[in-house]
């Protein structure tokens, strides 16, 4: 039948059937990522676990004023707040340390040491949060290690209580991603100090610049684009960060500060049963992450086209 | 034409290098201990005299080693239901994956699609934003894949970064290739399993590791979806097993035949023995994964 249509009308089956092969693909996209957008419906009812959504009552946007109405939700969703932009600014801190540590590994001379020294250090990267939870539960917990050897020289008031204190969360929790990721992270640094140009290193060791002159002058500017590249993506994932880690992490005592946005959210729906305010929330969350994503992608294509022309 | 190791090898020998070079292995020997000890100790401390590494004895070598706690830990109820879940989803979750990121990524790049941009940036943009936590729990249980092994599957088919990367590459991939098999009258489908495929296996090996990783290392999937005890992977026992979480049925027993012995398993033994039993997997991997991604980088930045 295909054979008798003329050759345009041959062409234009051709080109749909293309898309219907490539249909079942776009059916699982829509059916996990734009379906469940139904359930944003859920932050206009004061839905109670049980019942169908069709049983409840409709109350507008009265979840999204409790929010922040309320006293204690708004404390609570400040405080949540709080601890997500905290955790990220302590972040940001440390983000010139992927690229610092790249560039002065790669000074090494010894390729053995070099090799090593990625091997190990990228590990971590791979395991869960949850292993790395038991990890530094057996080191750093109450009857850990560390805290066994303490009590055994003596210093009994060093006992370290990283894990169950309220004290330091932050900066214990940036520093628990840092050990996981520094390696990981330095990896693409690797890549791009591997692409510059071994003339401009000779030229200007000919000319007497010494190690610090080169890596001030030469891999440090070539090297600001892809730091800056991330550092405008990860403005993006701002208000993300997965619950894994402090799902694993978090507990009764460290609740106040650990709790981060996504827990909350996880929180107050699973945990419990305020499944309105927890999709409000969710809500919230999604729009201002497409927005601030929007942001980031525009300023990093343009922070791109400039330095690659 | 000047002297490259001339250049280069300028510095060697001096001072400032000797101890620019000394406080460098310091600090970066340093910090890969920090990395390793870790897992140096998991290995160690469960190999070791139970009693020893409860009491904090074990820090830098094995002591009385033995194989017990491996032994003990497979009365563990369940264990090796919960072992075979977290294989089967690793395997099938990542096989399936690949083969279906591969086949979007082929059609996306037959640009005589129709509306190819417009469905290529429907697709695209489910990146940038999420329906949330509980949105996707009533999503799931509405298509009915609540406590059933398909929800390890199904839901994590195509990601979307990794079907970006598959297309450029195949992007990359000479057109003359497909071309003379098309003029030889093969189809879409033969085309892609037959040329395509083959040729793209870096890349789909990259991805199937990390994929692959990030399954067996997933405990949030079977937290949300699934209360059926034989359908637990072994990460999310584990995560059980960190909390202590204890209801009848998640309650973790087992039967040790002689629980006194010095190398009876303790509370401790069990949480890391599980550990090492869930990482050991990624140890085993990790030198492929190396192979593939970090050596190629490392190579290129040597100097001289």
């Amino acid at each position: 039948m295909e054979a008798n249509l003329p050759v345009r009308k041959q062409k234009r089956w051709n080109d749909f059937k293309l898309f219907l092969y490539v249909l079942p693909a776009i059916i699982i996209i829509f059916l996990f990522n734009y379906l469940p957008l139904w359930g944003w419906s859920f932050a206009f009812f004061q839905y109670k676990p049980g019942r169908a959504l069709l049983d409840s009552q409709f109350v507008g946007w009265d979840n999204f004023k409790v929010l922040f109405g309320n006293v204690v939700m708004r404390n609570n969703l400040f405080r949540v707040l709080g601890n997500t932009f905290g955790i990220h600014m302590l972040g940001y801190l440390f983000a010139p340390l992927p690229m610092l540590f790249a560039i002065f590994l790669n000074e090494v001379r010894s390729t053995r040491f070099k090799k090593f020294v990625q091997t190990m250090t990228t590990l971590p990267h791979f395991i869960s949060w949850v292993i790395l939870f038991s990890l530094a539960t057996s080191l750093f917990g109450s009857t850990g290690l560390i805290n066994i050897l303490f009590k055994e020289m003596g210093a009994e008031s060093q006992v370290i209580t990283m894990l169950t204190t309220d004290k330091h969360v932050w900066i214990t929790q940036v520093f628990l991603q840092n050990w996981k990721n520094l390696g990981w992270s330095a990896i693409i640094y690797f890549a791009a100090i591997a692409g510059i140009d071994q003339q401009l290193y000779e030229s200007a060791m000919v000319d007497g610049a010494g190690r610090w002159r080169r890596i001030w002058h030469i891999t440090i500017p070539l090297l600001m684009p892809t730091f800056f590249v991330l550092l405008v993506l990860s403005i993006g994932n701002f208000l993300n960060t997965g619950v894994d880690q402090y799902l694993a992490f978090g507990n009764a005592l460290n609740k106040q500060y650990i709790e981060v946005l996504d827990l909350y959210v996880y929180n107050l729906g699973v945990g419990s049963g305020q499944i309105s305010f927890s999709v409000a929330v969710g809500v919230m969350k999604s729009l201002v992450a497409f927005v601030l994503f929007y942001i980031a992608n525009t300023i990093s294509k343009r922070v791109r086209g400039e330095s690659v022309f | 034409m000047t002297n490259r190791s001339a250049i280069y090898n300028k510095n060697k020998g001096t001072w400032e290098d000797k101890s620019f070079h000394l406080v460098v292995y310091l600090i970066f020997g340093a910090f890969t201990l920090l990395c390793a000890y870790p897992f140096y100790y998991l290995l160690i401390g469960t190999l070791s005299n139970t009693q020893l590494v409860d009491m904090g004895k074990v820090i830098l070598w094995p002591v009385d080693i033995h194989l017990n706690n491996y032994v003990e830990i497979f009365k563990v109820q369940n264990l090796g239901t919960t072992a075979f879940v977290s294989v089967l989803r690793t395997v099938a979750g990542t096989g399936t994956s690949i083969l279906a990121t591969a086949y979007m990524a082929y059609f996306f790049t037959k640009e005589n699609m129709w509306a190819r941009k417009f469905w290529y940036r429907f697709t695209v943009v489910t990146m940038y934003f999420s329906a949330g936590l509980i949105p996707g729990y009533l999503n799931i249980k509405m298509l009915g894949l609540m406590n059933n092994f398909w929800v390890y599957i199904i839901p994590a088919l195509i990601s979307v970064f990794n079907m970006i990367l598959v297309k450029t590459s195949i992007e990359a991939m000479p057109a003359e290739l497909e071309e003379s098999a098309h003029l030889d009258g093969a189809g879409y489908m033969r085309r892609f399993v037959q040329i395509v495929l083959p040729l793209q296996k870096p890349i789909l090996a990259t991805i199937a590791l990390f994929t692959a990783v990030t399954h067996w290392n997933d405990f949030f999937t079977t937290m949300l979806y699934i209360t059926d005890t034989k359908l637990y992977t072994l990460q999310f026992l584990l995560y059980e097993l960190l909390n202590h979480i204890q209801t009848a049925s998640q309650q973790i027993e087992y039967e040790s035949s002689n629980q006194l012995a010095a190398n009876a398993i303790t509370p401790t033994g069990i949480r890391l023995t599980l550990t090492a039993v869930v990482t050991i997997p990624i140890l085993v991997v990790y030198p492929f994964i190396q192979r593939f991604f970090v050596q190629g980088i490392m190579v290129g930045a040597v100097k001289g």
